[in-house]
């Protein structure tokens, strides 16, 4: 725990790496957030004088995908994030200690940076049974996570699970699985959505938190602006066929070879907000809609509920049957037409065979 | 009918008359809908038609364009026809709302509903008994009838307003997170973190608007031969023709 106490500054300067590069990084680090030359140098002061953060990740009901994610990390490097940037304290998932020794730096965390730490949290607390859906560390994990949560100085909500709920919360929901932003109230919580997020935007938030230590500009969702304030639409390379109206049919048509908007195909990039196109995935080398296929909005809340991942439409439930809005909709219209077509024909007949009404006029 | 003088009188002061000079002793005219509601009525009634084609067309999208994506902007277009309907359908609505507190009494009747009054509900009655024909004749009103208040209030004033507020919702997305759209209806997110929700509700509006234009359509016309007063042409003159004299 000692080693927490060290500066970033120090610990890369011990590893061998010169100031040059320390500057070159927070020069690069800066302009991959999108912030100014200042915020360089800011940078710079800050990881040269401040303590590096401890920070407790924590995992719930999730599949580990976020960590996946995080460890493969190119700009910056994880290993940098991990062994100089943060001071990782406890991920029961890569740490070396297990069992009564890894519970006791949470403990000992708790304690000794009261207010201070970041809580990162993987996954989420299934509310059923008290709870028990979820045993960590031989306590239900809501109970664990409540309490790592009350001396925390921040929240990240890692990935879907954790920011909306993801599959596990998905129709019918059997553990009652629960975004965090629902069990904690008090504390500020950072969404972090994507099923999983980006890794560079993992450590990007981290860098953000670390360097500043404050949670970077959220917006209405809880979510970093900087990466999650368009839409994967929105900076699309396919974007200009969308425009034109050129589609993809169906798979393996000309249309897909010539890689033309996949709108049709059901891609949700036109509601789902993520970096995806801007940041790419594996260090910039591609994201779905590069490769062929629409995007899934991993990153939107309940997106396992919304139907087919193929469909442009949602899929309506509500009326007992799987149908979307034009076939709802269609569908009362046409009842709606026949029914005045139906009530047209009856005036009709009404008044060809009724009595001739009394006329009044002159 | 024989022509009188007493009706030769009467036909010198309305001015009506026929070619065999028959007086024509026409029912009472009354101005309903004021020049601004029936200019805001037609120009309402081309917006819903462009918006509904056209949205139509932005969810299930026309078949490919061939060629080069720079020779096309077909997409762009009919986006862009939405919007501007959209805007004028926004605008419109907003002056149709301002025009309540200056025009009549009768502009003022789609924004809300009577339920406290006990003739209305009885009116709601008896204009159903008359679509279900059970009654000889429907009942005279200068406004809309009871049945048709409902159905301009739930289904027209409420859902153009619900269409506006995820419509704005919705271009916001496009218009970006620090867009005056985005903070004049960016809370409807709040209550739908999913966009996607949004849309399906905007197309199911689209629906409601129009099964209520089928149904308004036809009572129009519907009403404009068998009941006992003008429809159609009152929402081109203003002027609500009626053709007895009775009373009731």
């Amino acid at each position: 725990m000692a080693a927490a106490t060290e500066t970033f500054y120090e610990v890369i300067r011990r590893q061998g790496i010169t100031r040059r590069s320390f500057v070159k990084f927070c020069n690069l680090t800066a302009a991959s957030l999108g912030l100014g030359p200042i915020a360089a140098a800011e940078m710079a002061e800050a990881l040269e004088t401040k303590p590096r953060t401890p920070v407790i990740w924590m995992h719930g009901l999730e599949c580990t995908c976020c960590s996946e994610s995080f460890i493969r990390s190119a700009h910056p490097l994880v290993k940098d994030v991990v062994l100089s940037m943060i001071s990782l304290d406890y991920d029961d998932t890569i740490m070396a200690a297990a069992g009564h020794q890894a519970e006791a730096i949470l403990e000992e965390t708790k304690q000794k940076y009261k207010g201070q730490y970041i809580l990162a949290v993987e996954g989420n607390p299934p509310l059923n049974e008290d709870g028990m859906f979820c045993i960590d560390g031989g306590k239900p994990f809501v109970e664990k996570l409540k309490w790592m949560a009350e001396d925390a100085m921040a929240i990240i909500a890692w990935g879907a699970c954790a920011s909306w709920g993801c599959v596990q919360a998905a129709k019918p929901n059997p553990t009652q699985a629960t975004p965090i932003d629902k069990v904690i109230k008090n504390k500020p919580i950072i969404k972090v959505p994507g099923c999983p997020p980006i890794a560079e935007v993992m450590t990007g938030v981290v860098t953000y938190i670390t360097t500043f230590g404050r949670l970077p500009e959220l917006d209405r969702q809880g979510r970093p602006k900087m990466f999650y304030s368009q839409r994967i639409h929105d900076k699309c390379y396919r974007r200009p066929h969308f425009d034109a109206g050129q589609f993809v049919e169906s798979w393996d048509d000309d249309g897909a070879r010539k890689g033309y908007c996949l709108y049709k195909m059901g891609c949700k990039g036109p509601t789902t907000y993520n970096a995806c196109s801007t940041t790419r995935w594996n260090g910039g080398v591609s994201f779905p809609i590069q490769s062929g296929h629409g995007c899934i909005g991993c990153s939107e809340e309940g997106f396992w509920d919304k139907g087919s991942f193929y469909d442009r439409l949602t899929t309506i439930t509500q009326f007992g049957v799987e149908r979307n809005a034009d076939q709802v909709g269609g569908a009362v219209a046409g009842v709606v037409g026949a029914a005045v077509a139906v009530h047209a024909a009856a005036t009709a007949v009404k008044r060809l065979t009724g009595k001739p009404t009394e006329k009044t006029d002159a | 009918m024989s022509v009188t003088s007493d009706d030769r009188s009467r036909a010198v002061l309305r001015g009506v008359m026929d070619a065999d000079d028959h007086v024509i002793v026409s029912g009472p005219s009354i101005y309903v809908y004021e020049a601004p509601v029936r200019i805001w009525h037609w120009a309402n009634a081309l917006a819903i038609v462009v918006l509904a084609v056209t949205g139509y067309f932005i969810g299930s999208p026309l078949p490919s364009m061939p060629g080069e994506a720079s020779d096309h902007f077909l997409m762009g277009y009919i986006r862009f026809a939405h919007f501007s309907a959209g805007y004028v359908l926004a605008i419109g609505f907003l002056c149709r709302i301002l025009w309540t507190f200056f025009g009549n009494r009768h502009s003022r009747q789609i924004f809300y509903l009577p339920v406290w009054s006990g003739t209305w509900w009885a009116g709601i009655l008896r204009e159903l008994r008359w679509y279900m024909f059970l009654e000889k004749e429907p009942y005279k009103y200068v406004g809309h009838n009871p049945l048709a208040h409902v159905a301009m209030f739930l289904m027209f004033t409420l859902f153009t307003a619900f269409m506006i507020v995820t419509g704005f919702a919705l271009y916001s997305e496009g218009a970006g997170i620090d867009s005056w759209q985005a903070k004049l209806f960016g809370w409807v997110f709040t209550y739908f973190p999913n966009s996607q929700d949004v849309h399906t509700l905007h197309h199911l509006g689209m629906w409601v608007i129009v099964v209520f234009a089928v149904i308004h359509i036809y009572a129009a016309i519907r009403e404009d031969i068998m009941s006992r007063q003008t429809m159609i042409s009152t929402m081109i003159s203003g002027e609500r023709q009626f053709r007895d004299e009775r009373e009731g």
